[in-house]
């Protein structure tokens, strides 16, 4: 089987050399990046706890190497969107914390005025086209939004991530069809976290991978690393680089992990605590950086100290924000249904 | 000065007017290019702005809907055909959660200019699958417009105004429509017709009857018969059924104390429950007799010819429903 797939370009990334080192300005940013995104979210799960945050809230910690690596690759232009696990990529496309906290907490100041919450976020400022609860509808949508790339000419390229479960919808396939037809730039990362809620990749995927998955329509893809930050963008700056260029999609199988359960509400009772300790331990993206960047780049403890740091009160102060901003006024409960004409 | 035309042809001039007007307009959908669409709307639209703008899919109703959804939350302005609604089913996700909704989950970010259109209802003897009318079933999503034509002006005049609207627009056709000519065309690019603008196609004063689209046609009818008999009814072709235009239902009733709604989808939770339940709340001290529905049959269409006709609302239908609100014959 992994014969018949290099013949169509598909590739394990393992031995690949990297071909864009990171310079250690780039470093300290996307480690600050991915930081930020754990401490964030270890404050939104206590923020759970008390009762701020409600509903469904999707941690991403442990992944947090994937939306940061790629993010490092984007030209302005460039777009995004994911599913409702979309913290991680939201903050480190630039949005304010303060209004991604508030959005959590459903209050008037958040990125979508509260009327969104966790799985519903989006800022067209940043090109963060959301933040969707639907599993699988943003696959199609990131591929429109290639679409639009394309019909505009502006060499633009369209990140658009999904669970291992979502790669099993229908629409999916749909989506890798008609990009490959019409070469659209989209580049499709499927971040392989082994479960979809409670259902370990073993009881709901056929087949040997997912990356192998755009095979019957030519679509290249790579198996990666996503607990290695260098993995990432070294496989990253691949795929986009295919699809900017006009070859078309191009897909990425994350390997990674979640730490955390599905959702707030869930125990995580269908793995054990050992497999979790044991990714922790020996596959933590954050600490595997960190240890490439006092020893490769020479980054010293005290400059990585700063940025531990630095990050502490931008969450406090987030925390704080999305406690005491106002809930939004009722005044708001028919707005936003319906554009409003010019 | 307005023009005799088909709907089919009005249809193609409404998009093609568009399409010269506005560079991000496009067309998608299956067979509306090379084939020049299952029912000949999209004609010589592929040859007038070629293959970057009147693009053919694959059978892929969930993905080029979703695909269309993305194009327009990215700048450009789609015009997403289905060969007919009833294939909307397999999207319908994409056009509830994705289209009609994000603009409010996202505190009024992600406008979605998009028309998804197509014939939609009953055509003849195509048998349950493929005869399903969905007005009600999209008139029911707020975040959405719903469009009904009936005449060639109006498909035309109101196909221009929901590609120009900013928002997700349901356009529903009729194939049994589309070979019909009206003489009430357009020619001037700049006349569009007000979304959410019911029409008095006919007026009476003893009896108000709402219709849309190829109901419209039927209900002009069953009036003509009544006026026979003495009764004058007033006819509303409702044009657009999301946002419904409650002001002209309700002050034509309160002119005739009386209203028949004709639809030819089935009754539970359909658009004339909607009016009944205007009546209830805004309409109850103008009425002299309970309103009346008339209905397609409670389901799924029937193939044979004799049982399709049993099932459609027909003009005799609705002249017995308004001598029944009229307490006559
Ligand atoms: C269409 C649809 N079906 C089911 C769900 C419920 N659901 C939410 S997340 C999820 C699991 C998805 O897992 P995966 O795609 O692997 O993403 P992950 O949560 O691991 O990031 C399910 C079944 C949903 N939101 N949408
Ligand atoms: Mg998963």
């Amino acid at each position: 089987m992994t014969e018949v797939l290099s013949k169509h370009a598909v590739t394990e990334s393992q031995e690949v050399e990297l071909a864009h080192p990171i310079s250690s300005k780039e470093a300290l940013k996307a480690y600050h990046d991915m930081l930020l995104i754990r401490r964030f979210e270890e404050r939104a799960a206590q923020l759970y706890g008390m009762g701020y945050i409600a509903g469904f809230c999707h941690l991403y910690i442990g992944q947090e190497a994937i939306a940061v690596g790629l993010q490092t690759l984007l030209k302005p232009q460039d777009t995004i969107i994911t599913a409702y696990r979309d913290h991680g990529h939201m903050l480190c496309s630039g949005m304010d914390p303060k209004e991604v906290m508030a959005e959590l907490t459903g209050r008037e100041a958040g990125c979508s005025k509260g009327k969104g919450g966790s799985m519903h976020m989006f800022s067209r400022e940043k090109n963060f086209y959301g933040g969707h609860g639907i599993v699988g509808a943003q696959v199609p949508i990131g591929t429109g939004l290639a679409f639009a790339h394309k019909y505009k000419e502006d060499k633009g390229v369209c990140l658009t991530s999904m669970g291992d479960g979502a790669a099993n919808q229908g629409q999916v396939y749909e989506a890798y069809n008609m990009a490959a037809l019409w070469k659209l730039p989209v580049v499709y990362v499927i971040e392989n976290n082994g479960y979809s809620m409670g259902t370990s990749l073993r009881r709901g995927v056929a087949g040997p991978n997912l990356y192998g998955r755009g095979q019957g329509w030519g679509i290249p893809g790579e198996k990666v690393d996503g607990m290695s930050l260098l993995d990432v963008i070294a496989a990253g700056k691949r795929a986009i680089d295919h699809a900017r260029s006009g070859k078309g999609p191009y897909i990425l199988e994350m390997d990674t992990y979640r730490y955390r359960g599905h959702s707030m509400s869930d125990p995580a009772t269908y793995r054990s605590k050992e497999e979790v300790e044991e990714v922790k331990l020996t596959r933590d993206p954050i600490d595997l950086f960190k240890g490439y960047m006092t020893t490769t780049l020479q980054i010293t403890e005290s400059q990585i100290k700063a940025i531990d740091d630095a990050i502490k009160p931008i969450v406090l102060e987030a925390v704080e924000f999305a406690k005491t901003s106002p809930e939004p006024d009722p005044s708001e409960l028919y707005t936003d249904v319906l554009t409003e004409e010019v | 000065m307005l023009q005799s035309m088909t709907v089919r042809e009005a249809l193609r001039d409404g998009m093609a007017e568009e399409m010269k007007r506005d560079e991000t307009v496009f067309l998608m959908g299956e067979e509306v290019a090379e084939y020049n669409g299952a029912y000949k709307v999209s004609q010589g639209l592929l040859d007038q702005f070629g293959a970057k703008r009147v693009i053919d899919t694959p059978i892929t109703e969930a993905g080029f809907a979703g695909l269309g959804v993305g194009a327009a939350f990215g700048g450009l302005r789609p015009i997403v055909e289905f060969m007919t609604f009833n294939f909307s089913m397999q999207a319908i996700d994409q056009i509830i959660n994705s289209a009609a909704k994000t603009l409010y989950m996202s505190g009024g970010q992600m406008g979605c200019p998009i028309v998804f259109r197509g014939p939609n209802g009953a055509a003849s003897r195509v048998g349950a699958q493929h005869s399903h009318c969905f007005a009600s079933w999209y008139a029911h999503c707020p975040g959405l417009k719903v469009i009904s034509p009936y005449t060639a002006g109006d498909a035309k005049a109101l196909l221009k105004a929901a590609i120009r609207d900013p928002n997700p627009v349901i356009f529903l056709e009729n194939e049994l429509l589309y070979g019909v000519a009206f003489d009430d065309v357009s020619m001037d690019v700049d006349d569009i017709a007000p979304i959410g603008k019911a029409l008095v196609r006919r007026e009476g004063k003893d009896v108000t009857i709402t219709a849309f689209s190829i109901m419209v046609g039927k209900a002009l009818q069953a009036a003509e018969l009544l006026a026979e008999e003495g009764i004058e009814a007033e006819v509303i072709d409702l044009r657009t059924l999301r946002p419904l235009d409650r002001d002209t239902i309700l002050s034509s009733v309160a002119k005739t104390n009386r209203i028949v709604s004709v639809e030819e989808s089935w009754p539970f939770a359909g658009i004339g429950s909607e009016i009944a339940a205007l009546m209830m709340e805004e309409g109850f001290d103008y009425l002299d007799a309970p309103c009346v529905r008339v209905t397609g049959a409670d389901i799924p269409l029937p193939y044979a010819a004799n049982l399709e006709a049993l099932a459609l609302p027909q003009v005799p239908d609705i002249v017995e429903a308004v001598k029944r609100v009229c307490y006559r014959g």
